[in-house]
């Protein structure tokens, strides 16, 4: 049989595929009707909760759970930490407690007695002046002559610049439940982004058979990278289901949310660029540090984007006290988008060189100049920016505006996955899929392309996902997810197609490879009178369900991506407040799948991104290394009042179509806090060095107020 | 949380009765808006908690003999609504209007605003109203980027949270408080006090006191509150002023300012003798912000307030004047 055409239609040609479907889990969400994991609540279930060593670094001496295990209501309170063992920082989970409610058990967990000896600890990052024990120079490196670049260089720019550590800050905690079906099998649910290796995790904690443990997760309150671990919650939250019979609850509060479930690393550099006057980059150094938390950070990738620039880097991993660091969407990238596009930005101020053209003429050390370029100048149309750009400190009054611009790149390659779809004797077409869904439209992605390539409309389609006993997908990471998903999915319906056209042909008296289904019926390509409804093609099936296989396909599929963003802030130079005006996100990503899902990635991320440039930092005590911000009203994260105007462009052309589906999660959020810098830069008329953007910060920056 | 025992009395003599029986153990509840987070975070573990929302003489707003009286338990959202504390007090409308959430207005209450407890980080992680940890002051040591930067010079440095009490102090409000047996009157700025202590508190209730209302004068000067605030939605801000001036045909004859979030207690300053006998113009407003500030002590993390503040300060007594600033 000839092959069906296996490619994704063209652009003018699809019905779904690009076009604008509505979240299919959007009315279950807004409803109720879907629920996370902290919505499960079993019969007899029990609540684990822990306690929390509130020292920076400690050695626990001795753990009394006595008084916790004597509260009405507790079942079980134990250390879970050896006496002599070490804690590298505040929040570090000592004990644990489970008990008749989530309150009792919150109450018993602070009743366990923990002796502690107090070690040193260091929380503080954001001074290249550390050394010592908390200080480690990593290597470094070196591309092209950097010596002759700065020698030829008309002008050499420095300037610090960075970001401090935020939190993931998931709006639904990290956290799991589980229960032993019988001594053998046992259910979890879970908040997570790898549903399809969290049976194996499990079984390996409690010694069972993998595929007696069903893993659930139909529906997850963000993750950003935070939740691809089988964490300590979930192992105290098996065992005590395993000890006590009954099922178990371990969800994080807040503050143990914010001080251990992950962080991104603090990235800070002193940076100087070499410049010709015409706006030619000759050279980039850079001495960079910052923290992941105890085990040290990794180095930025600097200079970001444009990578072809001769370049010397050195950087010095500091360890803190501080909850270990968890891949942050785009790991590494924001914190070196905002160093080099921050640094470059203002070796164009110094040129007096509008940083559009000067972005634009050094387009050529970037890997993609063409796309790049199409993307700045779309931007700038979008936000106006030859129109409105005015040099820094050339205004006047208060309240000053500017403008900002970055790039950034990604790749986003789909990962391996699985997938099947079946079509019923009645019609009913159900795809299945052992993904998940992060709140980034998994569940839309799979019913647009099976609807696609069976010629039905998206809501014909029941989708499967979120569950460890369906075909095995990759995890949520590195934006592979919707390439992964999208092309198995459209390999297992195109498989269970042909089962179908194979029933079909006879009656319609033609091959099956001259058959077609589209527009909800089965007809022949060449005479299109000859044709079924769908029901009546389906009635062929007879009373066994076809089943389709389908895998990842490469080459439905490609990797790289650009992006540019422009922003637009106002200052008020007397408060120091920054309010965002208007966000431009251009962004490239293959294929689109689904418009309005992929929009609603760019938006989300733009948010996320304005939230860390202007309010997010996890604050830590140097004295006692407890985190003093550890809930939502001291660690602030933007409302939908300070994000301003957010304007989303795809490049969604036929020649960006035909690239195959690239992901699209994680480049956005790259560019917001160096755009933003850059405006700011340019409203203020100085260079905030850090964000997040605060009134101190930029108050700071500006020389005013007294003291430090 | 710790389990508690919950009482709804109806009577203001009932509530103090009750208080009477565990004064220790007691809390009174308003809208819970700040107890009960407390109280979740373990910062505090009432045995007891007493709600004051059956109590009928808490409620409303009423004139009487030309002053306003405003009931302790009204929520937020109707002191911002109504239509009689806008014509009497502007700035006070203007500031319960920065909190900025439906749930909040609809939930706290007047007399819960004004004694909602600092929100200094480390009282709020459990060290205690001064923030000390073996004698010394974790604030001096830390971060005190939203601490106090006047009135500090004792071992209080947190900022006084409530963005309410500075617009009733310029305007000259006096609070009625109910001691068990009777009620009693003063003046809004004299609920504050500076704690030397740890078991001292910042409010000058005793214990079991009850707020009943608060109760602006007859007089209806000219008033406005500006606020700095980072973010649109709900935040503290980082600094605040009210201002109320007393015009005779557009010249100033009486000012007061009242600075927020700035000290231990809501910081009044007169600026009447820098103001009086001239209408008020940039120049004087500028003048009479700064001298408020003069003698500001700010940490070594919060020396950005004194600016914000003094901005605060200048655009109040402007916007008080009908100015813009
Ligand atoms: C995220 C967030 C942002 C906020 N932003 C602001 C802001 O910008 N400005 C601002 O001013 N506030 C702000 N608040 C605080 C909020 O306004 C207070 O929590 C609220 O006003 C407290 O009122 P309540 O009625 O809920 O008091 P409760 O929480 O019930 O009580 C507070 C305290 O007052 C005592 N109390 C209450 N009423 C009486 C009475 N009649 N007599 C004696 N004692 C009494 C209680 O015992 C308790 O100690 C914010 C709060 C949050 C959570």
């Amino acid at each position: 049989m000839r092959e069906l055409n296996k490619g994704w239609p063209k652009l003018d040609e699809a019905t779904h595929l690009g076009k604008r479907t509505p979240r299919i889990d959007a009315a279950d969400k807004v409803t109720g009707r879907a629920k996370y994991t902290q919505d499960v609540n079993l019969d007899s279930m029990l609540h684990a909760k822990f306690t929390l060593c509130p020292h920076g670094r400690a050695r626990v001496q001795s753990v009394d759970a006595s008084a916790a295990q004597a509260l009405d209501g507790v079942v079980l309170a134990r250390a879970i930490v050896g006496e002599g063992e070490e804690l590298e920082h505040a929040g570090r989970e000592v004990a644990v407690v489970a008990a008749e409610s989530e309150e009792i058990a919150r109450e018993a967990a602070q009743l366990v007695r923990v002796e502690y000896e107090v070690l040193e600890h260091n929380v503080a990052d954001a001074s290249p002046d550390l050394a010592g024990e908390w200080a480690r120079e990593q290597r470094g490196r070196d591309q092209g002559d950097v010596d002759a670049g700065f020698a030829a260089a008309d002008v050499v720019v420095e300037g610090r610049y960075g970001a401090p550590i935020v939190t993931h800050c998931c709006l639904e905690p990290h956290g799991s439940v589980v229960e032993f079906v019988d001594e053998e099998h046992v259910n979890t649910w879970v908040s997570t982004q790898r549903i399809s290796s969290q049976d194996e995790d499990l079984a390996g904690e409690l010694g069972i058979q993998p595929e007696n443990v069903r893993a659930v997760c139909q529906h997850m309150g963000g993750g950003f990278g935070s939740k691809f671990q089988f964490d300590v919650w979930d192992r105290e939250c098996a065992r005590i289901a395993e000890e006590t019979g009954r099922p178990v609850k371990a969800m994080l509060d807040r503050d143990h949310e914010l001080m251990v479930a992950g962080s991104r690393p603090s990235a800070y550099a002193d940076v100087r660029v070499g410049v010709k006057k015409d706006g030619t980059i000759t050279a980039w150094e850079s001495r960079s540090w910052g923290s992941g938390g105890a085990g040290g950070g990794s180095s930025p990738r600097l200079p970001y984007v444009f990578d072809k620039v001769p370049q010397r880097r050195t950087h010095v991993s500091i360890r803190t006290n501080t909850g270990a660091s968890r891949p942050w969407r785009a790991p590494m990238s924001p914190q070196s988008c905002l160093i080099t596009m921050a640094a470059l930005d203002d070796a164009a101020a110094a040129l007096d060189l509008d940083p559009l053209d000067f972005f634009l003429k050094n387009l050529p050390f970037t890997e993609r100049p063409e796309v790049y370029e199409e993307e700045l100048l779309i931007a700038a149309r979008l936000m106006d920016w030859r129109g409105r750009f005015i040099p820094r400190a050339a205004q006047q009054g208060a309240v000053r505006r500017g403008l900002g611009l970055s790039l950034h790149t990604w790749g986003g390659y789909g990962h391996d996955s699985n997938c099947s779809t079946t079509i019923r004797g009645d019609g009913a077409v159900t795809v299945s899929c052992g993904t998940q869904d992060l709140g980034t439209g998994s569940h839309t992605v799979l019913a647009v392309v099976t609807a696609e390539t069976l010629g039905l409309p998206v809501a014909a389609i029941d989708v499967r996902i979120g569950d460890s006993l369906l075909p095995p997908s990759g995890g949520s990471g590195g934006s592979t997810t919707v390439g992964g998903i999208s092309s198995a999915a459209r390999d297992a319906a195109l498989d269970a197609l042909r089962q179908l056209l194979a029933r079909a042909a006879p009656e319609l008296n033609a091959a099956p490879e001259e058959c077609r289904a589209q527009g909800g019926r089965v007809f022949v390509a060449a005479a299109p009178e000859r044709s079924l409804g769908w029901t009546e093609a389906c009635g062929l099936i007879g009373p066994e369900a076809l089943s389709g296989s389908g895998r990842t396909d490469p080459e439905l599929m490609a990797d790289g991506v650009g992006g540019a963003q422009m922003a637009e802030v106002e200052v008020d130079v007397e408060t120091g407040v920054v309010a965002m005006k208007k966000l431009v996100a251009v962004q490239d990503c293959g294929t689109v799948v689904d418009l309005t899902t992929a929009e609603s990635q760019v938006y989300g991320a733009c948010i996320m991104g304005i939230s860390s440039a202007l309010f997010e930092e996890r604050v830590m005590d140097p004295t006692t290394g407890a985190c003093l911000n550890p809930n939502m009203a001291f660690y602030r994260l933007a409302g939908i009042g300070d994000v301003g105007e957010i304007v989303v462009h795809l490049m969604q052309t036929e020649a960006h179509h035909a690239r195959g589906v690239i992901g699209i999660g994680e480049p956005p959020v790259i560019s917001p806090i160096a755009a933003i810098s850059n405006a700011v830069a340019n409203a203020a008329g100085v260079r905030v060095p850090y964000a997040p953007f605060t009134p101190r910060a930029v108050l700071t920056a500006l020389g005013k107020g007294r003291g430090r | 949380m710790k389990d508690f025992a919950y009482a709804v009395p109806a009577t203001l003599a009932r509530a103090a009765a009750l208080w009477r029986e565990a004064p220790d153990a007691s809390r009174f509840l308003a809208g819970g808006t700040d107890l009960l987070g407390m109280m979740k975070d373990f910062v505090i573990q009432p045995a007891r908690v007493i709600s004051l929302a059956a109590i009928p003489e808490l409620r409303g707003i009423r004139e009487e003999d030309g002053a306003l009286v405003i009931g302790a338990m009204t929520p937020l959202g109707d002191v911002i609504a109504s239509p009689l504390v806008r014509a009497r007090c502007p700035a006070l409308v203007q500031a319960a209007a920065g909190i900025k959430s439906p749930q909040l207005r609809n939930m706290a209450t007047l007399g819960g605003d004004l004694l909602q407890r600092p929100r200094c980080w480390y009282f709020r992680r459990g060290f205690g109203l001064l923030g000390m940890k073996d004698g010394k002051s974790l604030v001096l040591d830390g971060e005190d980027r939203f601490h106090a930067i006047l009135g500090n010079a004792g071992p209080a440095k947190f900022a006084s949270p409530s963005s309410i009490a500075p617009a009733l102090v310029a305007a000259g409000a006096e609070l009625l408080v109910w001691n068990g047996e009777g009620t009693r009157r003063m003046a809004a700025l004299d609920l504050y006090r500076t704690p030397e202590r740890e078991e001292e508190s910042e409010f000058s209730l005793a214990g079991g006191e009850i707020l009943v209302a608060v109760r602006l004068p007859a007089a209806r000067p000219a008033s406005a509150t500006c606020e700095v605030r980072q973010r649109k939605s709900l935040d503290w801000p980082v600094a605040a002023a009210s201002a109320c001036l007393d015009l005779e045909n557009g010249r100033v004859a009486g000012a007061r300012l009242v600075l927020g979030q700035v000290a231990p207690v809501p910081w009044l300053v007169d600026v009447t003798s820098l103001l009086a006998g001239k209408p008020l113009d940039e120049e004087g407003a500028k003048a009479a912000a700064e001298a408020a500030l003069k003698d500001a002590t700010p940490l070594a993390g919060n020396g950005y307030k004194v600016q914000v503040a003094e901005v605060a300060a200048r655009r109040a007594l402007l916007a008080a004047a009908g100015k813009a600033g």
